[in-house]
């Protein structure tokens, strides 16, 4: 009987589906890995098995048993266990005490220290950690952290495992020895679902494949037999659904922005690009493959250890946004709750926040002047909203996103870099915004589109850089956009020595 | 870049500000209304001044707290700034051998520099750090009161210039003088925070650091100049103590701070940051102001008095929570 039976999985988003209708069977010892490009529902799926998310309609059974857990309290108590992608470890406590804080072992209502030690350096040498278990977390590598949060799944009664990208930050060796515990696991029964962008070692490890596309289940297949190109297409597909704007003939004007050599840590490889004027850049790849981090270098978000950026020839010093703003750069972030918005101030002051000399004079600000201006910026972008007066807290996500361009574009810089622009956004909204990027690069603006939707890049971009394990993979003009290419790209940093 | 004509939506935004406050406005106007008909004299003109004068310092050394809490820091240090202004600007009236007219703004001048300075530290180091401004000021709060006392050999300054005694207890327009110092204060305040960019900064950095940062703007420079202002203000207040009593002493002003971060607190700031008004602060310090005065009419003992403050801070913060919740789900 298999262990997870999913049948029909749904969950909604407000204007998005995360997952339609998705089937899913894991059978006891198997490793079964769960791949699909970045937003096709495989994180949505970890959080509703886990019981940090309710679906909307489907069912679950584990063990044959229906299962449906309200909390992730049920999903451990069931046990369901999982390894996410960000550790949950705290910092500040022992190993020992992370490893076993749910259950910790008591005598006389105390802490049983030695058992608890003891309990500890055998699941920690089960991971192949040499540490002591009094340890605090904080001490620790990240490679080592990670090893602990694999630890801490495995304490107790463990009968589906989920793993959400285990080996982002471990080495080869480190790699080789999960893959060592992930057989011991599944030898005495244990089901693992398996996420991981690396190809290769989906190979090595996976029994069985599904492949997750647009929250809808695409295929299952047994591994063997199968290649990474097959793999690929079926996480591509043919149809790409939505509809984009239609893109106009431009020329390619004045370099407008060079980077050159620019590493965001003494560690990642040198990047460099350029943009020029009247056009639409697009940057692909995946989660995590250093294309934020570098986005956010090239603007002095934060402080890059090398490399050099040049807006119309003059280097910028990258200190500091201020010093990116003045030079003509502007940055619409992808989190725009956290780094975009000032959620209780009005649409007007959120608009004018980067072109504040515009409705000033003497550091007075007039606000008629500032009222006229977000009034006109909200009309061309049709923000629906109550007045410009209105907080942005109350507005819907498309219409915040709006605000956050129209502070842009107030501030009318010759370069624009925006990070998923359409992030969360209803398939309206999505086109309108697609819309006004291309009349910004019509207008001779240059911009940087990163997105993790590819279907987006391929729509609007007159070229695409991708980006794979911290480095530049390989860029792709219009004439030749072609998703696999794409993909393939995105994926061949994380493919050592597996050809396509 | 345009003429600046009044528009309709400015006056919205009055009315919106206005209601924001009401919540203390109504809980200042009932007090109001039961010690008009409790306490004995409370409506005296006599007694109003006198309510005036007595809020004075807490008022200027709360708009100042304003600042430093919109932009989501504290000053614990203020209690002690006060003091060490006072001894230091006091000698200099008494023993730099100035005539009265030239001694007095002397004073005020190093008051204000040395509470601006010490501003500038507490906002320096927990920026430059980035640590909590909570302990660095706590810091201070200890170094100050040591500095006052070591600069005066912990003695008392008595002599002050008469001139500046007699401003403390002068009239303008029938209004204490000093309390007009206060009113003038909150109205540049006020004016510096709804009304020009440095103002929107403030709000906006308080409320979302990382976005104002990223729009272009130093927002360290903003915090730092925030915590400036507030010991800047603690100067004013230094003098106008000196002014009232006729005497500086090192140890006077302890536990200030706390009265003036509970004004602004009745007066609905957030602690985190990005919420708040030099209005609210103002009725919030009229609140404890005109609460400490009126029990003290009817008969009240100071224990209980004391008490009774402490309870009405917890109601007034808990009223407020509750009316913005309220106002949430309503919108």
């Amino acid at each position: 009987m298999a262990v997870l039976e999913v049948s029909g999985l749904t969950k909604r988003y407000p204007g998005v589906t995360a997952l339609d209708g998705v089937d899913l069977e894991v059978r006891p010892g198997e490793v079964h890995v769960l791949i699909g490009e970045n937003g096709a529902g495989k994180s949505t799926m970890v959080r509703c098995l886990s019981g940090i998310e309710r679906p909307d309609a489907g069912t679950m059974r584990l063990h044959g048993r229906p299962y449906r857990p309200d909390t992730a309290a049920d999903g451990l108590k069931a046990g369901v266990r999982v390894v996410h992608q960000e550790l949950a470890l705290l910092p500040n406590l022992s190993v020992a005490e992370n490893l076993f804080l749910h259950h910790l072992p008591r005598r006389a209502g105390v802490v049983d220290r030695a058992a608890l030690d003891r309990s500890a350096r055998n699941l920690l040498a089960e991971v192949g950690l040499e540490l002591s278990p009094r340890t605090p977390v904080e001490r620790l590598g990240i490679a080592q952290m990670q090893l602990v949060e694999i630890a801490k799944a495995l304490s107790g009664q463990c009968q589906l495992l989920i793993m959400d990208e285990p080996t982002a930050t471990l080495t080869p060796k480190e790699t080789g020895r999960l893959f060592e515990i992930l057989r011991r696991l599944t030898a005495n029964g244990v089901a693992v679902i398996y996420i991981s962008h690396h190809l290769e070692e989906i190979f090595e490890i996976g029994d069985r494949v599904t492949v997750l596309r647009n929250g809808q289940h695409v295929v299952t297949r047994e591994i063997a037999g199968l290649t990474t190109a097959e793999l690929v297409r079926f996480m591509v597909g043919r149809d790409l659904a939505h509809e984009y704007p239609p893109v106009r003939a431009r020329e390619r004007g004045e370099e407008l922005l060079r980077v050159t050599d620019l590493q965001v840590t003494p560690a990642t490889p040198p990047l460099s690009l350029t943009v020029h004027a009247g056009e639409v850049v697009g940057v692909a790849g995946l989660v995590n493959s250093g294309r934020t981090e570098a986005m956010r270098a090239i603007f002095g978000a934060d402080r890059p250890a090398a490399g050099r950026v040049e807006v119309r020839g003059r280097p910028v010093r990258s200190r500091h946004p201020r010093a990116a703003v003045r030079a003509g750069l502007s940055f619409l972030t992808e989190d725009r709750k956290a780094q975009g918005l000032v959620l209780d101030l009005p649409i007007a002051a959120n608009m004018s926040l980067a072109s504040l000399p515009a409705v000033s004079r003497f550091g007075l600000l007039s606000r008629s002047a500032e009222n006229r201006a977000a009034t006109r910026l909200a009309e061309k972008l049709r923000v629906a909203s109550q007045g410009v007066r209105q907080h942005v807290r109350a507005l819907s996500g498309g219409n915040q996103q709006k605000v956050v361009l129209g502070r842009w574009l107030a501030a009318d810089t010759d370069l624009l870099i925006v990070d998923e622009p359409t992030r969360g956004i209803d398939v309206g909204a999505r086109y309108e915004i697609h819309q006004l990027l291309l009349d910004l690069a019509d207008a001779g603006k240059g911009l940087l589109v990163v997105s993790s939707d590819l279907p987006e890049l391929l729509g609007i971009c007159d070229r695409i850089i991708v980006f794979s394990r911290n480095a530049i993979a390989g860029e792709v003009e219009r004439a030749d956009f072609d998703a696999e290419r794409v993909l393939n790209l995105a994926y061949s940093g994380y493919l050592k020595g597996v050809s396509v | 870049m345009t003429a600046v004509t009044a528009p309709r939506v400015a006056g919205g935004r009055w009315a919106s500000q206005v209601l924001g406050e009401a919540g203390i406005g109504v809980a200042l106007a009932a007090l109001v209304a039961f010690f008009l008909a409790f306490a004995p004299y409370f409506g005296t003109s006599q007694n109003v001044r006198d309510i005036m004068t007595q809020i004075t310092i807490n008022t200027i050394l709360a708009v100042g707290m304003t600042f430093v809490i919109l932009v989501g820091g504290i000053d614990l240090s203020v209690g002690s700034v006060i003091a060490l202004c006072a001894v230091v600007a006091g000698t200099a009236m008494t023993d730099s051998g100035l005539p009265t007219a030239l001694a007095v703004p002397f004073a005020i001048l190093i008051s204000v520099l040395i509470g601006a300075a010490t501003g500038f530290v507490n906002g320096f180091v927990t920026e430059r750090w980035v640590v909590p401004s909570f302990i660095v000021t706590l810091g201070m709060l200890y170094v100050a009161r040591g500095a006052a006392q070591q600069y005066t050999g912990a003695a008392t300054i008595y002599n002050l210039p008469p001139g500046l005694t007699r401003f403390g207890t002068a009239t303008f327009a029938g209004l204490p003088a000093v309390f007009v110092v206060a009113m003038l204060l909150v109205a540049v305040a006020w004016f510096v925070l709804s009304r020009t960019v440095f103002g929107r900064l403030i709000y906006a950095t308080g409320n979302n650091e990382e976005a104002v940062r990223l729009s272009g703007h130093r927002t360290s420079l903003i915090k730092v100049a925030c915590f400036v202002i507030g010991g800047a203000c603690v100067g004013i207040a230094a003098i106008i103590y000196m002014a009232r009593l006729g005497v500086a002493s090192p140890i006077l002003g302890q536990g200030y701070e706390l009265n003036a971060i509970a004004a602004v607190v009745i007066g609905g700031a957030s602690l985190a940051g990005g919420r708040g008004s030099v209005i609210g602060t103002l009725l919030g310090a009229c609140l404890l102001g005109v609460l400490s005065n009126g029990l003290n009419l009817m008969g009240v003992s100071d224990f209980q008095r004391t008490m009774v403050t402490g309870a009405v801070i917890i109601v007034a913060v808990v009223l407020d929570a509750y009316r913005r919740r309220l106002s949430v789900r309503l919108s």
